[in-house]
């Protein structure tokens, strides 16, 4: 993935220092429960929400099993239908295609459509290296560029900026990259919503390249598919001559009826709408209309490696619809810039370690961000195990082990940090394994309770920092089940 | 190697020894519903024009008979002096409005297209369940763009016909081959505040004229 957020400290400090920031909590609390009580009714409406979300799982694994077949079935199918198909294995390999790409047109600026494959390999960095231009024309994507910002939410990028927040950022940077925000900018959303269409309405008109992700790629008929509600998607997708299209391999789904599926559940989780403003198809070229140039870049990073895992490939499911996010208690607090990827929350928490690697310390790190509580499970459109994904990569953390980096099969070596409570898992294991031996600690500790401390020393401290420790009973519990023969005897 | 080559070599090196290939029919439990409740055809054209209104589409009704007088009563109080007519829309339609029409060909372009106050289009089909018209760009709806730049969109549903119920149904229909555009409602965004606003870079006002009977 891309160097954006290289040197990002660890989850638990990251979020140290956010959960500090009021305004950032406040606007978090705000839009979060917003959209969760919205999402909540717009599923309930359908009877067959579960059905759908199981024929969504199936649809994806059945997918992933046999990828290999539907890539090539998918890169048929657009060449036939006047596309030009590329391959990507990782991110500089992608923006360097892209650039050329670019670079063959003639062109210095380019219109992008919201699109996270290319936030993950940063291609608008690597185009602006190249002395190209590159205006993001979703409005949070518009908000995070002109506050030269990092995103911090999948669907919302600028869920962190409350409307002031982006009216400040209007008013101070729009007349460097265009036409100025209006006079007298306000702070309601209608007056933000005007000004950022006039800002970006002569890019649009003007534009000669449009660079796109894809929310569904169609292997049997080569369409690719293209959700959004402002129409920015549609300027892209519509009035450039050459478009070009960056989408994971994990995108793909085999029949045109899938859609049917997913175009009922990601809507409806996502934006908690029963469907979006603007869903965009298209099939290659079409003559006279729309772009007459199309090119495809078909994105691995990271992600054959994740493939590779039984337990983690569940992450490739994924539909970027951002419920997790919405409905999780540590996102909600900690907000998406802690994550130290474009991909935050949940589903951040195991994608990013699994398409990165657990080598930096945020990767390693990330799999602890979570209470574990499922509630990202319970929302997900396609049923991803978020928390079982999550306990299988602290074990990776902890443990080592086989894994795959780069195509390669590795032995991932034990993390440092983790030296404690190896030492007490096996200390436990002992104890557990030699009852007697147990039976005596748990007495000793019994009639010494009242001399406990309430805090660890040493390398405890930090855990016992932010936790009880738990009070020790009078009587070890095996001592009360002998003497009252389970409860059945009262106490005497 | 081609990068081709390395990410299938990839892909197949991750998932081992090739799964006996099930048939796709097999894998996927397609037990959920093809429509959602049971409605009469007048009841399913009703929903439509109900879920149309809930996302701040004008919603009309008028007959066949009506319609000329509809659209030009529409563009009249819109104010509109000259609108976008795609190749193939009915002469009919339009005959009772003085507006100027522009005809959609492939030498407009995007900033000529900006000067033009309406657009008026047919439609592919129209989903109830999502308040959902579709455009496939055959010829009495045009080109992608004639129904993206202008700020004002009158659409047209032949009802009951074009009607379905669900998006399953609605899928159906529709041929893959075609560019489509699917609109419900007006453009709109949700990225301030997580709260839904009308009103950003496609049409702002999407009038939907449902025309049934003579």
């Amino acid at each position: 993935m891309s160097g954006t957020f290289v040197g990002m400290p660890a989850f638990p400090k990251a979020a140290h220092e956010a959960v500090a920031n009021t305004t950032l909590r406040a606007n978090l609390k705000h839009a979060t429960h917003t959209i969760r009580d919205k999402r909540a009714k717009a599923v309930a409406e359908l009877d067959d929400w579960a059905l759908l979300r199981e024929a969504g799982k199936q649809i994806k694994d059945h997918t992933l099993r046999h990828l290999d077949t539907y890539l090539v079935q998918l890169e048929e199918s657009v060449t036939a239908a006047g596309g030009t198909v590329h391959w990507a294995a990782d991110a500089d390999e992608a923006n360097r295609i892209v650039t050329r790409l670019v670079q063959e047109t003639g062109e210095s600026e380019v219109v992008k459509v919201k699109s996270m494959a290319t936030q993950e390999i940063g291609l608008n960095e690597a185009l602006e290296e190249a002395g190209i231009a590159a205006y993001e024309t979703d409005l949070a994507e518009l908000i995070v560029q002109l506050g030269h910002d990092r995103p911090s939410h999948i669907l919302v990028p600028a869920i962190h900026r409350n409307r002031g927040e982006i009216r400040d950022i209007f008013q101070k940077k729009m007349g460097s990259w265009g036409r100025p925000a209006p006079e007298g900018l306000t702070d309601t959303p209608a007056e933000l919503a005007e000004a950022a269409r006039l800002h970006l309405r002569e890019k649009f008109l003007r534009a000669k390249v449009g660079i796109s992700g894809a929310n569904f790629m169609v292997a049997e008929t080569g369409t690719l598919v293209v959700v959004e509600s402002e129409g920015n998607g549609r300027m892209c997708l519509t009035l450039p001559q050459t478009l070009i299209s960056v989408v994971g391999i994990e995108k793909i789904v085999p029949t045109w009826r899938d859609l049917e599926v997913f175009l009922q559940t990601l809507p409806r989780s996502s934006t908690a709408e029963r469907m979006n403003p603007y869903t965009s198809t298209w099939t290659g070229t079409t003559d006279t209309d729309g772009p007459q140039t199309f090119h495809l870049v078909l994105l691995d990073n990271g992600r054959t490696d994740t493939l590779a895992d039984d337990i983690g490939r569940q992450a490739l499911r994924c539909i970027r619809c951002s419920a997790c996010l919405n409905v999780c208690p540590v996102y909600e607090r900690a907000g998406g810039h802690a994550y130290g990827s474009v991909y935050p929350g949940p589903i951040g928490a195991i994608l990013s370690p699994q398409l990165r690697g657990t080598a930096s310390d945020i990767d390693a790190s990330l799999p602890y961000a979570s209470s574990l509580c499922g509630a990202c499970y319970e929302v997900c459109p396609v049923a991803i195990d978020i928390p079982e994904v999550l306990v299988h990569l602290r074990e990776r953390v902890a443990q080592g082990g086989p894994a795959t980096r780069q195509g390669n099969k590795v032995v991932l070596k034990p993390a440092k940090g983790h030296a404690a409570e190896r030492a007490a898992m096996r200390a436990a294991r002992w104890a557990f394994t030699h009852p007697a031996a147990l039976t005596t600690g748990q007495r000793l500790a019994s009639r010494t309770r009242r001399l406990h401390p309430r805090t660890l020393p040493g390398p405890g401290r930090a855990w016992s920092a932010t936790r009880d420790l738990p009070a020790v009973p009078a009587e070890p519990f095996r001592d009360w089940w002998q003497r009252t023969h389970g409860g059945k005897e009262t106490d005497k | 190697m081609s990068s081709r080559d390395l990410i299938l070599g990839r892909v197949r090196r991750a998932l081992g020894t090739p799964a006996t290939p099930d048939t796709y029919d097999h894998a996927v439990d397609r037990g959920y519903l093809r429509e959602h409740g049971h409605r009469t055809a007048a009841q399913t054209v009703d929903l439509l024009a109900e879920n149309l209104a809930d996302y701040r589409a004008i919603v009309h009704r008028c007959t066949g008979g009506e319609l000329a007088g509809t659209l030009a009563l529409l563009l009249d109080q819109r104010g509109t002096r000259s609108v976008v007519t795609p190749p193939g829309l009915p002469e009919s339609w339009l005959s009772e409005t003085d507006a100027v029409r522009v005809p959609d060909e492939v030498t407009n372009t995007p900033a000529g297209l900006d000067g033009v106050d309406s657009v008026v289009t047919a439609c592919a089909v129209a989903i109830a369940e999502t308040g959902t018209i579709v455009l496939d760009g055959s010829p009495d709806q045009g080109r992608r763009r004639i129904t993206l730049i202008p700020d004002h969109h009158i659409c047209v549903v032949r009802v009951p016909d074009q009607v379905v119920s669900s998006v399953p149904q609605a899928l159906e229909r529709l041929d893959p081959t075609r560019p489509l555009t699917w609109i419900s409602g007006p453009s709109a965004t949700s990225d301030i505040e997580l709260d839904r606003v009308e009103g950003v870079h496609g049409p702002r006002t999407l009038e939907v004229v449902l025309v049934g009977g003579a």
